[in-house]
């Protein structure tokens, strides 16, 4: 066994609780497992079955536009999917399930946190940013500014939120599937990153779009029939459900030295009502504004709504991502349920210490074995893998997306790349994007990395999202304010997470609460300091650039408004 | 876009009403999904009580109904802006785009 510890840190870092003390309940070390044939084979089918889509987009891959966005023909409900593959991690399905497994109802409300994002997406930028913008979120927040500078901004914002996402997702995919696969770390990750690197270099947006579609698929069937055959147990009567599960967590409890029944009954009645998952009121909003309007700043799900053809597309792709994430949370909740009574209750699944085999996060996969037998924890351990390989395809696009028609085609050639170059450049970033990835995953195995699903979220919800709410809906913004505004949101939320207790104290290893910033989440602050910020500069800009932008508001309001001259679907 | 287009299009009373009345009814489900929430988390913030109190006899605690609740009103909000968008107004631009582009 190789150093557990450590290797529970990358683990719960992939599992991303962002909150202290939660994070610690999620947390289990886990020992490799014997190779796993029937969830490989049935892996290996996944793969097959993707080359072959790959293939197919591939020879459809022809343009910069076939390449980002996949021409503009996915339709409403297929990007709907998409989304939801593109957002619902193995993350959230194991890291969730164990988190409600542990702490019952903690768990239901650090989901919710992970959903509130999407109606907000919906009524103020899904639509606009569908009529304004072309490949990259970038489009729309540089639709009547100065390009070099918002590009620059823009570019430098995703490739943040990208490069920390992505080296959670390798990190945590290297550890999940040394323990569903019995793979070595390092091979799993070099898997992941070649695979990642096909789908995108030869079938660019088309090819990770079914791949995410695909993944939600088999996810939210699987889940779906796990929480079935739980509820079926009992009866569907939620009420017996939750009793059991608070008659298990009771004998447990009891089980300890020293506890009355009273105290017994309390703990297991604990489940059923919020712990610690909360504790002060800023936090809690921090937390809260940072995964509410990160969701609405994050570039690889904005980049999704350029592939579908019209506004009226982008909002129903809003409408069935909406409804299967919320959908996937509700079964989570029953999974984590259904692993406090069929899992923590046979010895087949407990070590000799009394905790899960693999830990916590192992909950759901046990609950497979319980529900489906053997074969039905192939399925589930090779979902888990198709899950990692979709969130970081559609990621590693994201980031070439930005280098190539941010950076290159419009910054450095000032928009006059040809789509051939522009398509080149692309493919050399993502390659260099899947080497980076690969070498940071193995490099960052045995650090404490659980700061950064959270930093990306804070980033994203402090940098990327105020400069396109405000170049979008307010007529004074000027390339100066957004770029000021960007770079202090983009700086202060970074800063302020090293300054917090998850890099300060669990990461860096000073002592317990010496962080100087004692919150759990940097968002509160650092977007007000954005917003401020893009305001106060907006308001003192005299300048002749100035000018020209507050005089574009109009018809780029129009437009955004009405969809007249926006980018069609290219024909094919 | 041209200049003058836009300015033909701004001044178009049907473009006004789209405007505004989307922009109402978006920052209105904006506002109630901010209280929604905010609301949730401030409760569990400030009175943890209120979620974990039994609702019966049984386990069943008022925090489960209002955190599905949660969930299913973040849905319908969706779906209610989306139903409405996708008929009501999209019908007044095309109206708008019919009326600028002939």
């Amino acid at each position: 066994m190789k150093t557990p510890i450590l290797r529970a840190g990358a683990l719960a870092a992939f599992l991303a609780a962002p909150v202290q003390g939660f994070a610690a309940d999620v947390i289990e070390a886990g020992e490799k497992q014997a190779t796993n044939w029937t969830a490989i084979v049935m892996f290996a089918g996944f793969v097959i079955l993707t080359l072959f889509i790959t293939k197919w987009a591939a020879a459809k891959t022809k343009s910069a536009s076939d390449f980002y966005t996949a021409g503009g023909g996915i339709t409403g409900f297929q990007n709907g999917l998409a989304i939801a593959g593109d957002y619902m991690s193995a993350a959230s399905f194991l890291g969730i399930s164990a988190a409600v497994m542990v702490s019952g109802y903690d768990g239901l409300i650090y989901s919710i946190g992970f959903l509130v994002g999407w109606p907000i997406l919906t009524f103020l930028m899904a639509e606009r940013l569908r009529n304004l913008g072309k490949f990259t979120f970038a489009d729309v927040a540089a639709f009547r500014f100065a390009q070099t500078p918002i590009r620059v901004f823009a570019a430098s914002g995703t490739l943040i939120v990208v490069a920390f996402y992505l080296i959670a997702q390798m990190v945590g995919a290297g550890s999940l599937i040394e323990l569903l696969f019995g793979l070595d770390y390092w091979i799993a990750v070099v898997v992941v990153g070649v695979l990642m690197m096909v789908y995108v270099l030869f079938g660019g947006m088309t090819a990770t779009t079914w791949v995410q579609i695909i993944k939600a698929c088999l996810l939210l069937a699987g889940a779906t029939f796990m929480a079935f055959m739980v509820m079926y147990h009992y009866g569907f009567s939620p009420e017996a459900m939750f009793a059991d599960a608070v008659r298990v967590k009771t004998d447990l409890a009891a089980a300890k030295p020293d506890t009355t029944p009273e105290a017994a009954a309390a703990a297991g009645q604990a489940i059923m009502g919020p712990g610690t998952f909360i504790k002060d009121p800023i936090s809690a909003i921090s937390f809260g504004m940072a995964l509410m309007f990160g969701t609405a700043g994050l570039p690889h799900i904005l980049m999704r709504f350029f592939t579908v053809p019209s506004a009226k597309e982008a909002r129903k792709s809003v409408m069935w991502a909406t409804t299967w994430i919320g959908y996937f949370y509700l079964l989570t909740f029953i999974i984590g349920f259904g692993a406090i009574t069929f899992v923590l209750t046979n010895p087949g699944f407990l070590g000799a210490d009394g905790l899960l085999v693999g830990g916590n996060n192992m909950a759901a996969v046990h609950l497979a074995k319980a529900v489906g037998g053997n074969v039905f924890l192939g399925f589930i351990s090779a979902v888990a893998f198709a899950t990692i390989l979709a969130v970081v395809a559609g990621l590693t696009l994201s980031g070439a997306s930005a280098v190539s028609h941010d950076l290159y085609a419009t910054v450095i050639k000032g928009g006059k790349a040809d789509s051939a170059s522009e398509l080149r450049v692309s493919r050399i970033t993502t390659i260099c994007l899947g080497i980076v990835a690969v070498i940071l995953g193995i490099a960052f195995q045995k650090q404490n990395i659980a700061f950064m699903v959270s930093l990306a979220f804070a980033v994203a919800a402090s940098a990327n999202f105020p400069v396109l709410f405000m170049s979008v809906l307010w007529k004074d913004c000027t390339t100066k304010g957004a770029v000021v505004g960007g770079f202090l949101g983009l700086i202060s939320s970074v800063v302020l997470t090293v300054l917090s207790p998850s890099v300060w104290e669990a990461t860096l290893g000073y002592p317990k609460g010496s962080a100087p910033f004692p919150y759990t989440s940097p968002a509160l602050f650092s977007m007000v300091l954005a917003f401020l910020g893009i305001w106060i500069v907006s308001k003192m800009d005299n300048s002749a650039r100035a000018r020209i932008d507050r005089a574009g508001f109009l018809p780029q309001q129009v437009r955004s408004e009405t969809g007249i001259g926006a980018s069609e679907a290219s024909a094919h | 876009m041209e200049a003058s287009l836009a300015e033909r299009i701004a001044a178009d009373p049907n473009y006004q009403k789209l405007k505004s009345e989307r922009s109402r009814f978006g920052w209105t489900l904006t506002i109630a999904m901010l209280v929604v929430y905010y609301g949730f988390v401030l409760l569990i913030a400030f009175d943890k009580d209120v979620l974990a109190a039994r609702m019966g006899s049984g386990v069943m605690t008022w925090g489960i109904p209002i955190g599905f609740g949660v969930i299913i009103f973040t849905i319908l909000v969706t779906g209610i802006y989306v139903r409405r968008a996708n008929s009501e107004f999209d019908e007044l631009s095309e109206k708008i785009k019919r009326e600028a582009l002939k």
